[in-house]
């Protein structure tokens, strides 16, 4: 039952990334009414499709990079929903859906019904997957907010005063969002990534071995701990903190790169 | 009865004849009474702004409504006659009258498009003539009406969104800069007209710290009460910079007062916190240098007006959509006045019918002496039995379709079929045009015509493909 909901999420999120895209240079309200109508369809079977694979399999089987980007993308759409109902920034959609998109389908890509058993560690490592997925939904938020910054910034520059100037929000907000996203992001990338030595440590007896995964989860913290206190300390904010939050979630796709090269080589 | 609005607007007079026909505040209420002191002048609203001079009656009559009304409009001015006065005029009745003022209502005939001074002017207009008694059933109805409806058009388009001036163009981009300004801070320097209606726009949108500086400190003291603000000596400006959000500078200086050394110094002072820097001055005081520097955002008066006009043509196809909305509800409104012509003609059929019974029972009685008092009554009874049953389908029918579209032509046929014509005339909806007026010389009816007229609005077709 699930991969039949999973099925219609993605065709769902499809739908509206193609109605939200062409928001952008539509000046028809109604689209944006029409898209985020279906989001929050696509969100309903996407929660009913999550809800359904746990139930299959979630008891006795290890977090996939499957489940992993599959939750990324449903938590990206909540935070959006969150958002578009708190400050009807309908303009958001159109840069984090076609995102949870992107992150949905290469769910569907790794998706296998295998079934691992490792059985010990299981539960360390779905707190290890849980907290390092919401900590890249808070990057991946910053991230949006950042090139949604850039754009306008750019528009305000060049004085292109078109539909999208219309449609994006102010500057000081956007960066408002960034900052948050960071915050809020920073701690659970930690947590996640202290979960993770734990598991590695039951798993492999060491917490530390430097595979690609583990390499670019380092790299990628130390860049936003350095983000985060550059913006508190000494002003690093705005078009500054757009380019870094940028940069940073590079790393964030490097480091989930790393773990398919890690579930697919020697390591796993 | 028709409705009927006679006037002259900046599309067809200059500033010479408007300000002369322009009726003060203060002489309004003379003005009213005078109006509809007229024969056959039912209602009477009087509007008169500084583009415009309208008046919108109820008359019985179109055409001496017509010549009444313009006559009172000749008769507001010593110096003008009506002469002078018709090349000037346009003349709308029925559909287009309320057209016309549904079109002034939501600003599509403004001068500036979308502007809401009118609607208050409208309104204001309406309360003089609701106080006067001016005002009846008809013109409450359709003014009320057009209020509504201007609301309506303010709410479902943009057409009143965007900034149609340059001082308010600046408040516009400051709003996406800042999302909100109720803790930023505005640095005035110098007071150009111009930089002054900017400020206080900025002010009424929620800034709150004002500073200002001028080369004459007493005037910027005196600027700083008027604004609850500031004043800050002209040579520390430079100084200033860093603690502003937002700058406007509008000096009569021919060279350079901010550079872009300034503003890069006051970039690091705020740590990169953005700067929204306006430059209404000509020459410009602002260093064009200063533009590519990160965060902070200058915008000239050219930058300003190039945002005013793309706003206008913005505005423009939002009024396209307003004009749709106008044309609907004329349409609604109009099946209202429809049915206030039905009610008459009901009560004009019972009453001709109740007279044909009369006379025949009366004939008949005449020469049936004999008959005793119940079979008088029985007679009696069944004429008018036959007579109910006869116009019973009718009188259904009337009511039934007095708000539909084709419900004018049931009213005509019901008139003609049981020979009302000389009963007193309903309520005109149609769109009848003085003949040869200016802005109706294709539509004209002819004087001769009008009670037809008034009894087939010819608009019934136009609303039977818009009510279905």
């Amino acid at each position: 039952m699930s991969s039949v909901f999973f099925m219609l999420t993605m065709a769902l999120y499809f739908a509206s990334t193609v109605c939200y895209l062409a928001y952008l240079l539509r000046r028809a309200e109604t689209l944006s009414k029409v898209s985020l109508g279906i989001t929050a369809i696509g969100f309903g079977t996407h929660t009913v499709a999550l809800v359904a694979r746990m139930a299959d399999t979630g008891q006795t089987q290890l977090p996939t990079f499957h489940e992993a980007l599959s939750f990324l993308s449903w938590m990206l759409i909540l935070v959006f929903l969150v958002v578009e109902f708190r400050r009807q920034l309908h303009v958001l959609g159109s840069f984090i859906v076609p995102l949870a998109l992107v992150s949905l389908v290469t769910a569907a890509a790794f998706r296998s019904d295998e079934a691992s058993s490792l059985q010990p560690v299981f539960k360390t490592l779905w707190v290890h997957v849980t907290l390092s997925m919401l900590g890249t939904v808070g990057f991946a938020i910053a991230f949006v907010a950042g090139v949604m910054y850039l754009i306008q910034d750019g528009l305000l520059k060049s004085k292109r005063f078109n539909v999208l100037y219309a449609k994006l929000p102010a500057l000081d907000y956007l960066d408002h969002l960034n900052q948050q996203s960071i915050v809020m992001g920073f701690p659970l990338l930690t947590l996640g990534i202290i979960s993770g030595a734990f598991s590695a440590e039951i798993v492999r007896g060491t917490y530390v071995n430097w595979n690609p995964e583990q390499t670019w989860a380092m790299v990628t913290w130390g860049f936003y701990f350095a983000v985060l206190v550059g913006r508190l300390t000494i002003g690093w904010r705005a078009k500054r903190a757009a380019y870094l939050t940028i940069i940073g979630f590079a790393g964030v796709i490097l480091t989930l790169i790393g773990v398919v090269l890690k579930s697919h080589g020697s390591v796993s | 009865m028709h409705i009927i609005v006679v006037g002259l607007s900046h599309k067809t007079a200059p500033v010479e004849i408007r300000e002369k026909l322009a009726v003060p505040e203060s002489r309004l209420r003379e003005a009213l009474s005078r109006l509809c002191a007229y024969p056959g002048v039912r209602e009477g609203l009087l509007l008169s702004t500084c583009n415009r001079v309208e008046v919108y009656a109820v008359v019985d009559d179109l055409e001496s409504g017509y010549g009444r009304v313009q006559e009172f409009l000749a008769d507001t001015h010593l110096s003008l006659s009506s002469e002078h006065l018709t090349p000037h005029l346009y003349w709308h009745a029925g559909d287009r009258a309320i057209g016309h003022l549904f079109r002034v209502a939501s600003s599509l005939d403004s001068m500036i498009i979308g502007e809401s001074q009118i609607l208050g002017q409208i309104k204001d207009a309406f309360e003089v003539a609701l106080t006067h008694k001016a005002s009846g059933l008809l013109l409450n109805k359709v003014v009320k009406k057009a209020i509504s409806v201007a609301k309506r058009v303010r709410t479902e388009t943009k057409i009143a969104e965007t900034a149609v001036s340059v001082s308010y163009a600046a408040v516009e981009l400051a709003k996406k800069i800042f999302s909100n300004l109720n803790e930023k801070t505005v640095l005035l320097i110098g007071a150009g007209e111009m930089a002054k209606l900017a400020a206080r726009h900025l002010i009424a949108n929620g800034v709150r710290q004002v500073r200002i500086t001028t080369r004459n400190f007493q005037h910027g003291l005196e600027l700083a009460q008027r604004f609850n603000g500031t004043a800050v000596p002209f040579d520390d400006y430079k100084a200033e910079l860093a603690g502003a959000d937002i700058v406007l500078v509008s000096t009569g200086a021919s060279h350079y007062l901010v550079g872009a050394d300034d503003v890069q110094r006051a970039m690091r002072q705020r740590m990169s916190r953005p700067m929204f820097l306006i430059d209404i001055s000509v020459p410009r005081n602002i260093d064009p240098a200063v533009r590519p520097i990160d965060d902070a955002f200058l915008f000239d008066i050219d930058d300003l007006h190039m945002r005013v006009e793309q706003n206008r043509e913005d505005r423009l196809r939002e009024a396209a959509k307003a004009e749709q909305m106008v044309i609907e509800e004329v349409a609604i409104l109009g099946q209202w006045l429809q049915s206030l012509e039905v009610t008459p003609t009901i009560v004009a059929l019972r009453a001709r019918t109740e007279d044909i019974k009369r006379r025949e029972v009366d004939k008949i009685m005449a020469r049936l002496g004999h008959l005793s008092m119940e079979d008088r009554a029985a007679v009696e009874s069944m004429a008018s039995a036959i007579i109910n049953k006869v116009v019973h389908g009718t009188m259904v029918t009337l009511k039934a379709e007095a708000t539909s579209a084709g419900g004018a032509a049931y009213v005509d046929a019901a008139r003609r079929f049981f020979n009302l014509e000389e009963m007193p005339a309903g309520f005109s909806t149609g769109p009848t045009e003085r003949p040869g007026a200016q802005e109706g010389g294709g539509a004209s009816n002819g004087a001769g015509r009008l009670t037809d007229t008034s009894l087939i609005p010819q608009s019934t077709k136009d609303q039977g493909r818009r009510v279905s």
